[in-house]
């Protein structure tokens, strides 16, 4: 019973979850859907890239596996013991064997042409316009900005029982990292205890934070809107409750967003956060890696 | 070594008769072992028994991750521990056993006609390390303080963050483990170069052979490299070493170059036996001799050496230059065309037969799909562009889940419906065995298919608990996985309708499509096999 009250109540959420509206600030947010069966939507040029190729490779994928499902079906009705007493002694055909070693290699090839190109793309931006530290903790991520005045902030999720309306559970932070849109932003992450990952799909954008290391990749957001991540590689107790909230606005927005931020945390900001900051990512001898 | 064999059987049988079996008494004949058959039937209920554990753990996992904000396993370090140990337990306690240490031990001296493997004793301390392993790992699990992953990687696994011992006795277990792995894979080595009768040629060399010799020559290469990872990482731990530790000049990626280095002929080693067990298997219930023998043995070979040069597939995004990257994307899609080759060429061996769909061959067909499956859901993963988005989530589970849990399982599978006969003179009952091949079929493709949306949607691996939105694809793959528990409770029955069958079982009851020679044998074979050398023609 208490099992079908279950199951009944993540039914209504599922249904009710396309009509919620989350981000609650009436803006546009990209979150996942429920009964996703793709990839989520491009927030960006890379994003894009990446669907694009994965459409490629599905498409490719998908008829090989039913080139293969159907040779099988063909090959139990054709030749099943009924169909066929006598077995062939046949175990050799030259030209069948470098067909089948021949097209693999040619899609493949077709494959690569673009993914090649894609993983340079995506490494990092030749005239970033700005640059945030993305610094990740047991549990919780801080976005520095050297260059907009040299302030970070901390962000945390939203705990269950502190959820707005409109708020998604295990989704939404109580500080989202704000960005300019349009604009090429490089990421530099690091940790100073165990390993994380810097992951938001919409925005095409992976990478590990680890100790003693400073990754760089970047990603660019094409529309305002709020852009959901989550950490992606496991740290520990409370892996699953460290989401990303990536908050694009207009340049004009961010630039408030920013001198406010500034002016908060030369006035004295959460006592411990900067210092805390420059031990933690200060490069030792063998880092500073892409 | 040999001929000591030789003696021994001799002076048990003057006139080399093999009906006067001198079996040891209990103690001596299971725990004392230096025989290939028991050994090997040791490993098969020991595989039993760490699927069994590693996969009620995955029941309780899937049945956290039935609803969103659920309460069966609350704590994020019990649930980090559970997936460890799901992992391991799969991996060193179940598939490797079944295929390396059963079906291995069991049919390459059968097939090449040796009377046992080299060495005979070693081969019993292959085995006996695992069980004290097994214990070590439950440590882990009931302190709960392996919740690392397990691919181990530090800092996390460090002893600041899994303090206490639990995640040294995983540790320690992983290297008697490896021991245990080098050990067997040396005698298979020995026993395959030189011990095959007159006659055997390594041209002539059955399939499932060639497929355990590369397998057991990538165990030689890599589980050393592991044990030097491992041993690294007990040092940070307890000595006060530096390694991983940036503080001290080490680093976290020296790690995971290392893990991985072993990790990714890793999964060469579960997959390739399988890859033999579907030969025969296949051969068998065509009728036919395998299409393309040789290309199907310089496949596995390919996919053995180019396995060993791939391993940062699974660090892309661990900071590694993107030159790097490009290199690693190309040599990982290159292995899809040896494997491609195998999968074509299992299917022009059907092609022209005269197939029978026993049990087995259902297993056998079914792996053709499934791993076809797998695979390509492997070349995705493997574009770096398109793995920074689904690397670490559901996608990979369900890639390796597709070639692991219904690849590597289902070869497993069909071993033990193809061998049973032999191995124990009962045969299975053929109507439970298709029971248990469909729910399984069924149970593991619901499982495991919806797994690849919550990928591309953006699930992460790991969690125990998610966001609202991939509740939908979670329920799914729950009720799939309360299927497949079904179906092995039904194959728990199958193995007891077979122990308990009272008729007996032929030499060769597969007929002529059965032309391995462990087919000339009894069934069970007699204690001491081919105490007279067989010459193979």
């Amino acid at each position: 019973m208490q099992l079908l009250r279950r199951f009944y109540a993540a039914l209504i959420i599922t249904v009710l979850m396309p009509l919620a509206m989350p981000g609650g600030h009436g803006a546009f947010a990209q979150a996942p859907k429920p009964w996703e069966v793709g990839m989520q939507p491009a927030a960006n040029l890379i994003k894009q890239k990446i669907n694009d190729l994965h459409d490629l490779v599905l498409w490719i994928i998908t008829l090989t596996t039913i080139f293969v499902a159907a040779l099988l079906v063909i090959v139990m009705v054709r030749f099943n013991a009924k169909a066929n007493p006598i077995p062939s002694k046949t175990s050799h055909d030259t030209g069948l064997e470098i067909a089948w070693t021949v097209i693999p290699v040619l899609l493949l090839v077709i494959i690569s042409i673009p993914s090649f190109r894609l993983i340079y793309f995506q490494d990092r931006t030749p005239n970033p316009d700005l640059t945030i530290k993305v610094v990740a903790h047991q549990w919780y991520w801080e976005y520095a900005y050297p260059d907009q005045g040299d302030f970070s902030i901390e962000s945390r999720y939203v705990r269950d029982e502190d959820l707005k309306p409109g708020q998604l559970r295990l989704l939404d932070v109580d500080n989202q990292m704000v960005v300019p849109i349009g604009k090429n932003i490089r990421i530099l992450t690091s940790s100073p205890e165990v390993i994380h990952s810097f992951f938001i799909p919409s925005l095409g954008v992976q990478r590990y934070a680890i100790p003693g290391r400073t990754i760089e990749t970047w990603f660019s957001v094409d529309r305002p809107g709020v852009y959901y991540g989550q950490c992606n590689q496991i740290c520990g107790a409370d892996h699953s409750k460290m989401p990303i909230a990536v908050h694009a606005v207009s340049e004009q927005e961010f630039k408030t967003w920013s001198d406010q931020q500034k002016k908060s945390a030369d006035a004295g900001a959460p006592a411990g956060v900067q210092p805390r900051l420059l031990a933690a990512t200060a490069p030792t001898a063998n880092q500073v890696q892409r | 070594m040999a001929d000591t064999t030789h003696d021994h059987a001799h002076g048990h049988d003057a006139h080399g008769h093999d009906h006067h079996d001198h079996k040891p008494g209990f103690v001596a004949r299971w725990f004392f072992s230096t025989n290939h058959k028991d050994i090997g039937t040791l490993y098969l209920i020991f595989a039993v028994v760490g699927g069994v554990v590693g996969g009620a753990l995955s029941e309780i996992m899937r049945a956290q991750l039935q609803f969103p904000n659920n309460h069966i396993v609350t704590d994020g370090q019990q649930w980090n521990t559970i997936i460890t140990t799901h992992g391991l337990l799969m991996i060193f306690f179940s598939v490797m056993p079944a295929l390396i240490g059963g079906f291995g031990n069991w049919f390459i001296p059968l097939m090449i006609g040796a009377p046992d493997m080299a060495f005979p004793r070693l081969n019993n301390i292959s085995f006996w390390l695992l069980p004290p392993a097994f214990l070590l790992i439950c440590i882990g699990l009931f302190m709960g303080e392996s919740g690392s992953g397990w691919t181990l990687y530090p800092p996390l696994s460090n002893a600041t963050y899994e303090h206490g011992m639990g995640m040294d006795c995983t540790l320690f277990a992983l290297h008697l483990a490896g021991v245990s792995s080098l050990l067997g894979a040396m005698n298979f080595i020995t026993t395959i170069f030189n011990m095959r009768a007159p006659g055997m040629t390594m041209h002539k060399l059955p399939l499932f052979v060639w497929a355990s010799l590369v397998t057991a020559w990538l165990l030689v290469l890599s589980v050393p490299v592991l044990a030097g990872a491992i041993t690294m990482l007990i040092c940070d731990r307890n000595f006060g070493t530096a390694f991983f530790d940036p503080q001290g000049g080490g680093d976290p990626v020296l790690f995971q170059h290392l893990f991985w280095f072993f990790g990714h002929p890793e999964v060469y080693i579960m997959i390739l036996p399988g890859f033999g067990v579907v030969s025969h298997v296949i051969s068998t219930f065509s009728k036919k001799p395998i299409f393309g023998y040789l290309g199907m043995v310089y496949a596995m070979v390919a996919i053995g050496v180019v396995g060993f040069v791939v391993w940062a597939h699974h660090m892309y995004l661990s900071g590694i230059d993107v030159d790097t990257r490009a290199y690693f994307m190309g040599a990982t899609m290159v292995i899809a065309v040896p494997t491609g080759v195998k999968i074509f060429s299992w299917i022009a061996t059907m092609w022209g037969g005269s197939i029978e769909f026993k049990t087995p061959m259902l297993w056998a067909i079914g792996f053709l799909f499934v791993f076809t499956i797998g695979g390509v859901t492997g070349v995705v993963c493997a574009n770096a562009g398109i793995d920074e988005a689904i690397h670490n989530t559901y996608y990979v589970i369900a890639h390796f889940h597709y070639v692991l849990s219904l690849g590597a399982v289902f070869s497993i599978f069909c071993g033990v419906y193809y061998w049973m006969g032999k191995m124990s003179g009962r045969q299975y009952p053929e109507f439970w065995g298709r029971v248990h091949f469909w729910l399984f079929f069924i149970g593991v493709n619901l499982t495991f298919f919806p797994q690849h949306f919550l990928g591309l949607a953006g699930m992460p691996r790991r969690y125990p608990d998610y966001p609202d939105a991939f509740a939908g694809w979670n329920y799914v793959s729950s009720v799939g996985s309360y299927i497949s528990g079904v179906s092995v409770l039904v194959f728990l029955y199958v193995c007891f309708k077979t122990f308990t069958s009272k008729a007996p079982v032929a030499d060769n009851y597969w007929g002529e499509g059965a032309t391995t020679l462990e087919w000339t044998q009894t069934s069970p074979p007699a204690f001491h096999t081919y105490t007279e050398l067989p010459r193979i023609l």
